[in-house]
Formats: C-alpha cells, sequence, structure tokens
C-alpha cells in the first residue's frame, strides 16, 4: 500500500483529507507543521506528500525545500493544497519542486485527477 | 408539463439535434426552458412549445428553436478529459501523422461537438508543448458545437478555479494561462491555435476538406442509435482515409456504423474501415 503523508495545521482540513486519500487507497500519516513533516519523512519516506502554504513553526514552501534536499527526499510526489491561488505562488511552488498544485476549496474528484496525473493511481 | 408538451417538445429536439429527451426528463426540461420562454415573453412554457409546434417549419423560429436546444444540451468538459486519449494523441496519433505527413506538413483537428473549448485546448497545448519537432508544420485545429452561448464560453476562454483543476496539469495552467481574478484565461498564443465555429453534427462537414483527426467526445451518448450511425458516417466522410477518430469513454463504433474499424492496442482509437490496413512506410 502507498503512503500519504498530510501536513496541515487545520485539523478539519487533515480529516478531510485523509477520508480522500484513503478512498484511493493509501496509507495514511499526519503532520500539523513543516517541522513535524521533516521529522516524519526522516523516519520513512512517503510516497506522496500532501502540503499547505501557511502553518505555524515551519510552512509548506520551507519544507518543501528543506525536503528536496534531504536524501532520497526527490522521490516523493508533492501536491500542494492551499488557499494561496495566485500565479505567484504557484511558480514559486513549482520552482521548488512541486508536482501538483490544488487550490482550495478542493473535493475528491480533484484530488484524484492530481493523483493520477502524476503516475500515483 | 403535460405529455403533450413533453412529446411536442422531445420530437423538435430530436430533429433538430438528435438529443433523445427521456421520458424521465421533464421535470428537466420545465426547469430548463423556463428562463427561455421569459426570454421571449412567453408566459409560460407550455405557452412557448405551443408557438414552436405552431410555427414548426416557417424559419420563423429558427433562433427560438436554437435557444431550447441549447437550454437542453449538457456541456460539462475537463480539459485532458480521461487523459488516456490525450496520451494517445501525443504518443500514438502523431508520431503516426507526422511520419505520414512529412511531405505536406500539415495536419487538421476536429474537435468536434467541443462545448466550452477545453478539448481543442488541450490539444493546442500538446502541440505547443512539442515545441521544435513542429516548426514548419501547418496545423490547424477547428472546435465546432451546436451552441452559440458555449461557443462564445469557447472563444473567450475563460475558466473557473474549479474547473482548471479538473484535469489540467499545473505546469500547463503556469504557462499557458493568465489569472483574471479569481478566474483563469487561456493566453493568447494557444487561444489563436482554435478556430471556434457553429456546427450541427446532423448537417453537412464544418468546413471543406479532410480532417486527420476527430476528437467527438461525449456527444454520441446523447443520441439514438440510428442518430448515432448518422453522424458516424458524416464523420467518416470528413475524414483522411488514414485518419484517426477518437471517441468518449463509454462510447464506440461496433454495432453503430462500419464505417470505421478499431486500431490494434488502442482503445477508444478508430481509423476508416475503408483505410489501407498497414501504413506505407517507404515511398513506393
Ligand atoms: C458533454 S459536451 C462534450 C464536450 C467535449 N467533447 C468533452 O468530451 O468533454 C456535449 C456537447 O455536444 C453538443 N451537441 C449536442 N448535440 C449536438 C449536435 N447535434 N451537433 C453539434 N453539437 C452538439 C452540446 O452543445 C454540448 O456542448
Amino acid at each position: 500500500m502507498k503512503r500519504c503523508l498530510i501536513v496541515d495545521d487545520s485539523k478539519v482540513v487533515r480529516t478531510v483529507a485523509r477520508k480522500i486519500v484513503e478512498g484511493l487507497n493509501f496509507a495514511i500519516d499526519e503532520a500539523v507543521n513543516g517541522q513535524e513533516a521533516i521529522e516524519a519523512c526522516r523516519i520513512s519516506m512517503p510516497d506522496v506528500i500532501l502540503l499547505d502554504w501557511n502553518m505555524p513553526v515551519m510552512s509548506g514552501i520551507d519544507f518543501l525545500r528543506a525536503l528536496r534536499a534531504m536524501a532520497d527526499g526527490e522521490r516523493p510526489v508533492v501536491v500542494f493544497c492551499t488557499t494561496e491561488n495566485d500565479m505567484a505562488h504557484i511558480q514559486e511552488a513549482l520552482g521548488a519542486g512541486a508536482n501538483e498544485y490544488i487550490m482550495k476549496p478542493f473535493d475528491s474528484e480533484i484530488v484524484e485527477t492530481k493523483f493520477a496525473q502524476t503516475g500515483l493511481l | 408539463m403535460n405529455p403533450q408538451d413533453f412529446e411536442k417538445l422531445a420530437a423538435l429536439l430530436h430533429g433538430r439535434s438528435g438529443l433523445v429527451l427521456g421520458s424521465d426528463k421533464a421535470y428537466l426540461a420545465e426547469s430548463r426552458l423556463g428562463p427561455v420562454a421569459r426570454q421571449w415573453q412567453y408566459v409560460d412554457v407550455h405557452a412557448l412549445i405551443r408557438a414552436l409546434a405552431r410555427r414548426e417549419g416557417s424559419g420563423a423560429d429558427a433562433r427560438l428553436l436554437d435557444d431550447v436546444v441549447e437550454a437542453m444540451t449538457t456541456n460539462e468538459s475537463f480539459f485532458f478529459r480521461d487523459n488516456k486519449p490525450f496520451d494517445q494523441f501525443r504518443e500514438f496519433v502523431l508520431p503516426a501523422l507526422m511520419s505520414a505527413r512529412s511531405t505536406s506538413r500539415s495536419i487538421r483537428i476536429w474537435s468536434a461537438a467541443c462545448s466550452s473549448g477545453q478539448e481543442p485546448y488541450s490539444l493546442a497545448m500538446i502541440l505547443k508543448e512539442m515545441g521544435a519537432r513542429l516548426e514548419g508544420w501547418n496545423i490547424e485545429i477547428l472546435g465546432t458545437d451546436i451552441s452559440r452561448a458555449i461557443l462564445k464560453r469557447a472563444r473567450d476562454g475563460i475558466y473557473s478555479q474549479l474547473e482548471v483543476q479538473r484535469g489540467l496539469p499545473i505546469q500547463l495552467l503556469a504557462k499557458y494561462f493568465d489569472q483574471r481574478g479569481d478566474q483563469w484565461q487561456v493566453k493568447e498564443e494557444i487561444r489563436h491555435m482554435v478556430q471556434f465555429r457553429e456546427h450541427n453534427l446532423l448537417g453537412e462537414p464544418p468546413a471543406a476538406g479532410r480532417f486527420d483527426v476527430v476528437f467527438c467526445r461525449n456527444v454520441l451518448i446523447y443520441f439514438d442509435q440510428a442518430t448515432k450511425a448518422q453522424v458516424l458516417a458524416k464523420v467518416a466522410k470528413a475524414m483522411a482515409g488514414d485518419g484517426y477518430l477518437t471517441l468518449g469513454g463509454a462510447e464506440t463504433v461496433l454495432g453503430v456504423s462500419d464505417h470505421f474499424r478499431t486500431i490494434p492496442e488502442q482503445r477508444g482509437l478508430y481509423g476508416r474501415a475503408d483505410a489501407p490496413t498497414t501504413v506505407a512506410a517507404s515511398g513506393t
């Protein structure tokens, strides 16, 4: 079973995302900020990371830069999932190595298409 | 809606567009035609249908019938809908045509029943991404639909956040769209690659000459067998002998039309039945 790490400081969003991604047959881990996510990745690298942008302690974009510099950190597919819905943020995310980008609000169909298009399904 | 009105409406709709109005759709028809009746200043949908029936064939109310058809169509579409046909276009159809057309260096593509334009724009982006490999080629993309209103949307190329998230890879959004408030517009460099034109699939071909690629997706499902066969026969005629037809995921030519044959290992892709069975690679 493939593994997905969900990184978001909102419990509501994590719960919704978990339901959707579990429905796609992934095992789920959760982290509430970038720092926690780095620790989770050190222990074991997931196949995909669903990543919020604005979080206390460490933001999604800082986490992504740190991740891509880690050993084996190139491997996970990273899908941003954020309310930042402007071109500047999208470009910045792509520049830092994001594979996909979901603008909130999102639904299961969007997550499923993005996962399919990045070769996860 | 009373049964007589419903029957009249179903007959008019079928005659004009081929669309089949299932008997469970009376409520849907009533709610979709309400605004049309108001716009044309009829007291209600009943009056609208009576007026249509009365003037049938006179030509006077062609616009009214167009509006009725438009209101009854399903326009849902996505960028790169179902993915697979677009991968197939990129990896199989284009290479085959680039070798078959290496002399004329010209490829003509028809997106039939293109709705709000996501399908032809997806094809245009694929072609743009080919970059230098298509330099010097003359590639034409024609998008057609029966609905004038939906074609206006297609030409504008403006989509909601939800629409650009359903199937459009983010790299392509970043490259080929401009943000307009909370909406996204296809850039001019892509828009100018596609021409849009009003066209009824029951009528004559939308342009002279033959198309090398036809996408006709998610419209046959709304037709009955006889209409499907009629439309497929017209599509076959408008296609080059060695051209390719792509249908929707729930559509097939099998058992409907003998103008086409399947292509080995390419699901959902069809060639003309009278095409040469092998693509000649040598120039003999
Ligand atoms: C569901 S959309 C399909 C859009 C796109 N091809 C896709 O697969 O996403 C169906 C379209 O068929 C159009 N249509 C219905 N009857 C038609 C006809 N007789 N001739 C041309 N277009 C027709 C409708 O206006 C509508 O835009």
